[in-house]
């Protein structure tokens, strides 16, 4: 039994025990995370889904060590997290980057930051440049990229010190819907390629079930987790899968827990 | 096109000038309230042959650099404390106010009393007049960080070192260029004002001697002469701003773009 234990959570990457979040003073604050439990197995992609304030945002915060909690606790890998880490990547709604670096520059921001040595990383860096389809692009800046380029930069700045996790806060959202359908079919192949731990935020059901090993239905007032969704599509799973019964199947299901607790006004 | 709307510019100019010099003869107009522009152009060339002007230029400018670079430093250096240390800012504030509120060409006469008819009245004199809008300026451009790109360095567990320097420095850069562009034309009025109040020489000493002998022409020589430095030195600030800021849409659309931080400054001299 303890042997059990133990094997189970080595193959945890995150565990989120009884996290909560509550904003504002005592008696007139606001909980927007009520009792969050749930744990990411390694190299698991889970995709958080629910609508706008629900919470995602700030339990991603919280995991980012951007945010304190106000209870519970978050483990990666077994240790709190307490702070900004070094062995987390995150991927933000904008792309973030910054116009006085180019796409190269951007790309090794975290590098610099945590003095890990240009030289030795340049060459990963080529690498996840040409994996998210930039090469060529290494001397050119963030104004001379398309939306969607910019944030395949803001993608290998997060890879590029090869965290353990890495978390997504609704990547994708600012693109138009077709760069938004080609950016979730090549995170998969990269995820495929690379198997990183993820967690994706997202408030749109399709492409909740069209990245995730498993679906985690959240709603609002206070932001709980109502349900936790393995999703059984084969990968690498095509767009045309949209159409299959199947991914319908695994949607109207999602889509009825949050219309039976009012998360879809 | 572009070389026909050139020489169309020389050309209103010319004809402007033209009409200037017509009038002034037609009127009978006395030389010691409005010369010709033929005179204007006589008493350059005899000022810049005869040598008169050199010294006074290069006294000139080496009061306004002096001061842009006093005033600059110094400018920079309260700016970064106001903008990083939320104490500083809480004392400094109603100085800051009082004194941006309070033209700083009328402290000349002071200053003049407590420095001296030499050049170290004027550096101080054009040093305090550019410090403000270049402290201004800075305090803004620090402060204006996206809370977005900062969420990103925390994320990184980047120290508050690491922010300042990779963040809220280049951040700021836009910001500080602007003020540097305020702070060389305000550098070069700080001397000027210092060289009317008292002064062994430099063009404004000139400006004033010959106010005295009725040298009309002469003084709009010198006005002239004063144009083309400033124009210069404005410039001179423009290309290194250019450059250092390739990446900053306001900077890469030519035209120097005053932001509005120091622009609301500008009335405050």
């Amino acid at each position: 039994m303890d042997g059990m234990e133990t094997a189970l959570t080595s193959r945890e990457a995150i565990a989120v025990r009884h996290l909560s979040k509550r904003f504002g003073g005592a008696g007139g604050g606001v909980t927007a995370l009520s009792d969050i439990d749930f744990a990411i197995g390694e190299g698991e992609l889970v995709v958080v889904v629910g609508p706008s304030g629900c919470g995602k945002s700030t339990l991603l915060r919280i995991l980012a060590g951007l945010l304190p909690q106000s209870g519970g606790e978050a483990l990666l890998h077994g240790t709190p997290i307490t702070g900004p880490r070094r062995d987390i990547g995150v991927v933000f709604q904008s792309p973030v980057l910054f116009p006085w670096r180019n796409v190269l520059g951007n790309a090794m921001l975290p590098v610099d930051v945590q003095r890990l040595g240009r030289e030795k990383l340049r060459a990963r860096a080529f690498d996840l440049l040409k994996l998210v389809g930039l090469d060529g692009f290494e001397h050119r800046y963030p104004w001379e990229l398309s939306g969607g380029m910019q944030q395949r930069v803001a993608l290998v700045r997060a890879l590029i010190h090869d965290p353990a996790l890495l978390l997504m806060d609704e990547p994708f959202g600012a693109l138009d819907a077709m760069t938004r359908e080609a950016m979730n079919v090549e995170l998969q192949r990269i995820w495929m390629e690379r198997r990183k731990t993820i967690l994706f935020i997202t408030h749109s059901i399709g492409e909740a079930v069209y990245l995730a090993d498993r679906v985690l239905v959240m709603t609002p007032r206070p932001g709980r987790i109502l349900d936790s969704l393995k999703i059984d599509l084969p990968r690498p799973r095509g767009l045309e899968v949209m159409n299959t019964e199947a991914f319908g199947a695994y949607v109207r299901r999602i889509r009825v827990s949050l219309n039976a607790t009012g998360g879809l006004d | 096109m572009r070389a026909r709307d050139f020489l169309l510019r020389l050309v209103f100019i010319a004809a402007l000038l033209s009409v200037w010099e017509a009038l002034v003869r037609a009127l009978d107009v006395p030389a010691y309230l409005l010369p010709t522009p033929s005179a204007i152009g006589m008493a350059l060339v005899r000022g810049v042959t005869s040598g008169l002007y050199e010294e006074h230029i290069g006294i000139t400018i080496t009061e306004t650099l002096l001061g842009f670079a006093v005033g600059t430093f110094g400018g920079l250096l309260l700016g970064t404390a106001v903008a990083l240390s939320r104490r500083f800012d809480y004392f400094m504030y109603p100085i800051i106010v009082m004194f941006q509120a309070m033209p700083k060409v009328a402290l000349a006469p002071l200053i003049i009393v407590w420095f001296g008819l030499g050049i170290t009245s004027k550096v101080v004199n054009s040093g305090l007049v550019c410090f403000f809008p270049l402290m201004i300026n800075t305090i803004v451009g620090l402060r204006s960080a996206e809370e977005d790109r900062v969420s990103l360095m925390r994320s990184l567990a980047a120290s508050p070192l690491q922010i300042f320097w990779m963040l809220r420095v280049p951040n700021a850069l836009p910001y500080i260029f602007a003020g540097l562009e305020i702070a060389m034309i305000f550098s070069l009025i700080g001397a000027i004002v210092g060289e009317f109040v008292g002064a062994e020489a430099g063009l404004g000493m000139l400006i004033q001697s010959m106010n005295f002998t009725m040298d009309v022409a002469g003084q709009f020589s010198v006005l002239l002469i004063l144009s083309v430095i400033g124009l210069i030195l404005n410039g001179v600030v423009s290309v290194i701003r250019r450059r250092a800021l390739f990446w900053d849409p306001s900077s890469r659309q030519g035209a120097s773009r005053v932001r509005l931080p120091a622009a609301q400054q500008q009335d405050a001299l």
